[in-house]
């Protein structure tokens, strides 16, 4: 098996060096480098932007640069995180810490060669366990029955919306309500129309692209307009010649790398456990076992090389159940695969043997597309820089722009510009009500699928509830699902209590003060 | 007596106000689901209509609602956050730049749509001046002439005056 491992990953080179699958891969690193860069734009909003893109590319190319912008804007998170002390999404937040003492110190660019020697590593480390995960897993997936996917999908989304950041009630919320989003359309079994208010552009469900550029694009602009507020660049330098760490550094580094690698391919084996909690999962392990922990948040290097290597390894430890059972772990995946439906490949244990040019090429892509963005790096670092400082107050008129025409595009129909607005302002109202907006998009992914398969069950039971949990596989992922949930609840009373009690004793001392 | 008027600023402090407002905000998103999926046919268990899906999934997001209501009533008093006022100014020009994107991409075509989002858009940020959004503008309109009417060849008439 592993030597049947090896000649399809042999066979993967070959398809990700063509040279039109590279240079699409080549796009998708350099474009996912440059909004990683940019304050305030997130893989999701990268990808959801240039979605549209793929509508005329073959499913090959499109996958490949689509996955590149994924772990693209990963390098380039780290750059802004290291140098400005400016976290351009929320997994580098943990990056600051130690980073930008490094850059004050004048280490920046050691810190950044070691981020890429760390990400490179536990990139290479994920793509191994994705070779050898995901077959066997396929080999698993073959068995599942309707019922089996039901009780799987509905462990992937309760994990999705209870695991992230947040409320876990209100995580449950989103992903209902992204189910529900699901369900607008032409229902496939009856042929009625549900939930499209007389308009005929709902009747093929709600637009993706809208969905995801409404959630991630428009609503957070609304948020952060006028209150994104650059922070001068303090004339960071940084040479070619300062990038390469001493033997000191690549001796400290390289152990916390190692368990950082370990920590996001444990998590990203886990469904719904968000990038975010990794990296400061990993930075707050590296600092407990620290013989020094008093030099965490002082510019540690190790602060910087665990967490950076867990983002990368978890990134492509991720990618396994999307891969290879059709399941996405969080909203990025699901965006992934909802690209592959439009392209009209069907997800699921069958997509391995039926498209292992796309499997394969993807799995050799990442390789090739990590060694780019190393050699892609070095020389560019200077021009990043400079581009930290693009204001976000130029940026974002010229993101709408892109929102909108990318939106259109899709069907050429300016409903979809409206549609896009929507979601947006929806996006926004619920952000500011502290609802993580992420499961939204990951029920409405799997909302189909979901019914389907729950349908498809019961018919097949006649009715019979008990199929759900009758069935040995089936029954241990609905057993882990009502693990989860109580733990969820037992957490929920504990911390409730403690904090009840907490405010019952400063009440006292309140109305002491006051009077 | 001040612990007491501290008591009512905490109940209606920002935090928990959120809070009410997000419980009955579901509340009503999963009644309205349910009532309206109930208008499909629901069927029975081993044979399920269009409708028994979108009427639980109402259920669970209204029952979810009540959960966040309750728990905003249970919820101790916390000192209110310091919460930003409503960005008005900047949401008004967002959300008009992309209504105008949509009306004047229908009756105009695409140059002037172009310019109406990114020059709108562009005054909702308080330190951005006429001239700044205008030079903003008139930039991505040469480059949407460029690269999207030129290039991509989109499917937009780029002038149409109707």
């Amino acid at each position: 098996m592993i030597g049947q491992s090896i000649h399809d990953l042999w066979y993967g080179f070959g398809v990700a060096l063509q040279p039109h699958n590279l240079m699409w891969s080549f796009f998708g690193v350099l474009i996912g480098n440059l909004i990683g860069v940019l304050p305030g734009m997130g893989a999701l909003t990268a990808i959801s932007m240039l979605l549209p893109l793929t509508y005329t590319l073959q499913p090959v190319p499109a996958i490949l640069m689509l996955a590149g912008i994924f772990y693209g804007s990963q390098y380039g998170g780290a750059i802004g995180a290291i140098l400005l002390n400016m976290p351009s999404h929320p997994p580098h937040a943990v990056t600051c810490l130690d980073g930008y003492p490094l850059t004050k110190q004048g280490k920046g660019g050691a810190a950044l060669g070691i981020t890429m020697i760390a990400s490179f590593f536990a990139a290479s480390v994920g793509i191994i366990v994705m070779v050898f995960a995901s077959p066997a897993l396929v080999a698993v997936a073959f068995e599942f029955g309707p019922s089996e996917m039901f009780s799987i999908m509905l462990l992937g989304l309760l994990a999705g919306a209870t695991m992230a950041r947040g409320s876990p009630v209100k995580g449950i919320a989103m992903t209902a309500l992204g189910l529900l989003i699901g369900m607008v359309g032409t229902d496939v079994n009856s042929g009625a129309e549900r939930f499209t208010f007389g308009f005929v552009e709902l009747s093929d469900r709600v637009e993706l692209v809208a969905l995801a550029m409404g959630l991630f694009g428009v609503g957070d602009f609304l948020l952060s307009v006028n209150r994104m507020h650059f922070i001068s660049s303090i004339g960071t330098k940084v040479r070619l010649r300062d990038m390469r760490p001493n033997k000191a550094e690549l001796k400290q580094a390289f152990m916390p790398m190692v368990r950082g690698t370990l920590v996001g391919t444990l998590f990203g084996a886990m469904p719904g456990t968000g990038p975010t909690i990794t990296t400061f999962i990993a930075y707050a392990f590296e600092r407990r076992i620290s013989k020094t922990p008093e030099r965490f948040g002082h510019g540690a290097i190790e602060g910087v090389a665990s967490p950076e290597a867990a983002s990368h390894s978890k990134t492509q430890v991720d990618f396994i159940p999307t891969m290879s059972i059709g399941i996405p772990g969080d909203a990025v995946m699901a965006l992934l695969l909802g690209a592959l439906i439009i392209q009209g490949i069907q997800p699921g244990p069958q997509l391995i043997s039926e498209h292992p040019d796309l499997f394969w090429g993807l799995i050799a892509s990442f390789w090739v597309g990590n060694i780019l963005l190393v050699i892609l790096n070095v020389p560019m670092i200077g021009i990043w820089v400079k581009l930290l400082s693009v204001p976000f107050r130029y940026m974002y008129p010229c993101a709408l722009f892109f929102i909108a025409i990318g939106v259109y595009s899709t069907n050429n129909a300016l409903f979809d510009v409206y549609e896009v607005l929507f979601f947006g302002i929806g996006g926004a109202i619920l952000l500011a009500l502290d609802f993580p907006v992420a499961p939204i998009l990951l029920g409405y992914v799997l909302g189909p699928l979901v019914e389907e398969n729950f349908r498809r069950s019961l018919l097949l039971s006649q009715g019979d509830m008990t199929v759900f949990v009758s069935r040995p596989i089936s029954a241990t992922f609905i057993g882990i699902c009502v693990l989860l949930l109580t733990a969820q609840v037992w957490f929920g009373i504990r911390a409730a209590a403690r904090k009840r009690s907490a405010a019952a004793d400063l009440l006292p001392l309140q109305t002491a003060a006051a009077e | 007596m001040r612990h007491h008027i501290e008591g009512v600023v905490d109940t209606l402090g920002h935090k928990h106000a959120r809070e009410y407002i997000g419980g009955v905000l579901m509340l009503l998103i999963g009644i309205g689901a349910a009532v309206k999926g109930g208008s499909y046919s629901i069927g029975t268990l081993s044979r399920m209509g269009p409708g028994f899906f979108p009427v639980s999934l109402g259920v669970i997001v209204a029952l979810i609602g009540a959960v966040l209501l309750v728990g905003a009533r249970l919820a101790p008093p916390e000192s209110p956050k310091e919460v930003p006022p409503p960005e008005l100014r900047g949401w008004l020009c967002i959300v008009l730049g992309v209504i105008a994107f949509g009306i004047i991409g229908r009756y105009g075509g695409l140059i002037p749509a172009t310019f109406a989002i990114v020059f709108i858009s562009a005054l909702g940020e308080r330190e951005n001046t006429i001239k700044n959004a205008l030079a903003l503008a008139v930039l991505m309109v040469v480059f949407c002439l460029v690269v999207f009417a030129w290039a991509l060849k989109i499917q937009f008439p780029v002038f149409s005056w109707a």
